[in-house]
């Protein structure tokens, strides 16, 4: 009924387990580099900053073409793990999970930043005075207060994952099962002059980011209002 | 108990130069301006600014050596701060009791029953924090320290965000607090006023330096006291308060010296307490005049006499029970009546606060 082929369904399983591997790794990734960059201002800081927002100005292949060659065969880290006995990563899914990882930072680091900035060290502060540790202070202050960060930055990461194309093109080529994601099918149908399949594609993707982008801004609503 | 700290801190123009040993007994109050660094001082005690090279010991505790630093968590410190500090995701009951289920078992030596009590809060508990208002606010902060059952309690201006009622209502709760819980405490303050009411000993801090630290009573005996600063000179009388009213005015007894104040008569009897007055509404006169409308009139003898600013003098008195009494007065009237030392004395007192 939905007229989806095998083909579709593959990349679907693909670009979905792709978004829920890269968002969930990103959370763990960037929750301490935004606490850290939004505990001050130093040279130091200013330039992770720089660096972290560097996938939103660069052209995608730009950042493909690098990952490309530190992760291919003769690459320092694909190198390392030829010489490991292992496979190097381009072209693989590991490798287009490392690629995404980097590709969203920004829209994992940025909301957290500024949802720790909102809510200042004080409360943190006060949670120490009152005996409480460091992991105690993330899960009973923290979390609950910057809530609203954490579910805007997963829902952006996840639909920004949802959105690539050139990195991945550069990195993962389009294997099947592997690397080839719905943005990338869409691209082969439409080479194909396979336009019915590429419509039905498109237009999920477009109701699917539509869908997403429009909780998030109704919850970072609701979240700005419930901070005051 | 003692608290030593020896710290150096250099910082975008700003430098602390800190080496005090402090003994620890009821309230000690660190005065300065604005910007002196007395609230830098207090995050270096409590650990929250990880200064290098800094020394500080509390009692028989090393909280930060040369290879080592306790956190704060591991403290016991009792924190409260400038502004409102709850918890917003919690209800007052929880803010109570997050540092009360956090302290071990053998440590804890208030719960949360007596400490509502004292604080008066019983009927907040189950308030969202966003319901209190900034006094209710504020005791809570205090509770919620106290039930942590801490070893220090550090204040860090506490009453500088509420107005004048909300801090009248505060007041009273926080005099009374070292000695009912026995926790020695630092409080940080600007306003002289606080210092009076409630320090027992005022170190005082300027452009990041120590300037001294003294008991209240030496502070006060000094006429170029920078507690004098914004009002005037100012004495303490300590005393306690006698029984029943009369037209509003209650007794306050201190040695055998006695005073009327505005009291409310539900303040119990007995009870010690301070009362502020200052030196410029205190006249002298050299017989106790009877048909006046002032109605404190206590014989003193005069210890000293200091200029003052203006033409005008600090006489410093003692009543017949020993305590200090300043009056300001102006030259003119110190030469007409012939004021010297060890001269006896009527003090006319014009205005009395009930402090603490």
């Amino acid at each position: 009924m939905t007229g989806l082929g095998p083909e579709d369904w593959q990349a679907i399983e693909v670009t979905f387990r792709l978004c829920l591997y890269t968002t969930l790794i990103l959370l763990v990734i960037a929750t301490p580099i935004a606490w850290w960059l939004s505990s001050g201002r130093s040279a130091g800081r200013v330039a992770v900053q720089a660096v972290v927002a560097l996938p939103l100005v660069l052209p995608p292949t730009v950042l493909g073409f690098y990952l490309l060659i530190v992760l291919g065969p003769r690459g320092f880290v694909g190198g390392t793990l030829e010489a490991m006995g292992l496979h190097h990563l381009a072209f693989t899914f590991e490798g287009i999970l490392i690629a995404s990882v980097i590709y969203s930072m920004p829209f994992a680091v940025q909301p957290l930043t500024e949802a720790f900035n909102n809510l200042g060290r004080r409360p943190v502060e006060v949670a120490s005075s009152l005996g409480a540790n460091a992991v105690d202070r993330f899960l009973t202050v923290i979390l609950p207060l910057t809530r609203g960060g954490f579910v805007v930055a997963a829902t952006l990461t996840f639909a920004h994952t949802l959105g690539e194309f050139g990195v991945i093109l550069m990195l993962g080529g389009s294997i099947p099962g592997e690397t080839k994601v719905l943005s990338v099918l869409i691209y082969d149908h439409t080479e194909a002059m396979n336009y019915d399949s590429a419509h039905r594609l498109s237009l999920m993707l477009l109701i699917f980011s539509f869908i997403t982008l429009f909780i998030v801004y109704s919850m970072t609503r609701r979240f700005r209002v419930a901070r005051v | 108990m003692s608290l030593s700290v020896r710290a150096h801190l250099k910082r975008d123009g700003f430098d602390l130069d800190v080496d005090m040993d402090l003994p620890l007994e009821g309230v000690t109050s660190l005065f300065g301006r604005s910007g002196c660094g007395k609230t830098t001082l207090l995050r270096i005690i409590a650990g929250l600014e990880k200064v290098r090279g800094a020394h500080v010991r509390f009692g028989g505790q090393v909280w930060q050596g040369d290879r080592q630093f306790v956190p704060l968590h591991r403290r016991r410190i009792g924190l409260v701060f400038q502004e409102h500090s709850l918890l917003p995701h919690l209800t007052a009951r929880d803010n109570l009791l997050y540092g009360y289920r956090r302290t071990p078992k053998q440590h804890r030596r208030l719960h949360l029953g007596e400490v509502a009590e004292m604080l008066d809060i019983s009927a907040l508990l189950d308030r969202p924090v966003d319901r209190l208002s900034g006094g209710q606010r504020q005791r809570v902060s205090l509770g919620r320290a106290l039930l942590t059952s801490p070893q220090l309690l550090l204040l860090d201006e506490p009453l500088s965000a509420l107005d004048t009622q909300t801090k009248r209502e505060i007041m009273p709760f926080l005099s009374r607090l070292s000695g009912e819980a026995g926790v020695p405490i630092i409080l940080v303050t600007h306003a002289p006023d606080e210092v009076e009411r409630l320090a027992d000993r005022v170190v005082f801090m300027r452009d990041g330096r120590i300037e001294r630290s003294e008991s209240l009573k030496q502070a006060l005996a000094r006429p170029d006291s920078p507690l004098f600063a914004d009002e005037g000179a100012v004495s303490v009388l300590e005393g306690s308060l006698g029984e029943t009213g009369e037209r509003g005015l209650r007794p306050f007894a201190a040695g055998t010296t006695q005073l009327w104040v505005g009291a409310a008569d539900d303040l119990p009897t007995g009870r010690s307490c301070r009362l502020r007055i200052l030196a410029r509404d205190v006249s002298l006169a050299l017989d106790d005049p009877r048909r006046i409308s002032i109605q404190n009139h206590l014989p003193v003898t005069i210890e000293r006499i200091d200029p003052f600013r203006d033409h005008r003098c600090l006489v410093s008195t003692r009543t017949t029970d020993g305590q200090l009494l300043l009056a300001e007065i102006t030259m003119r009237a110190s030469a007409q009546l012939g004021l010297a030392p060890g001269v006896p004395v009527y003090a006319l007192v014009k205005s009395v606060a009930l402090v603490g």
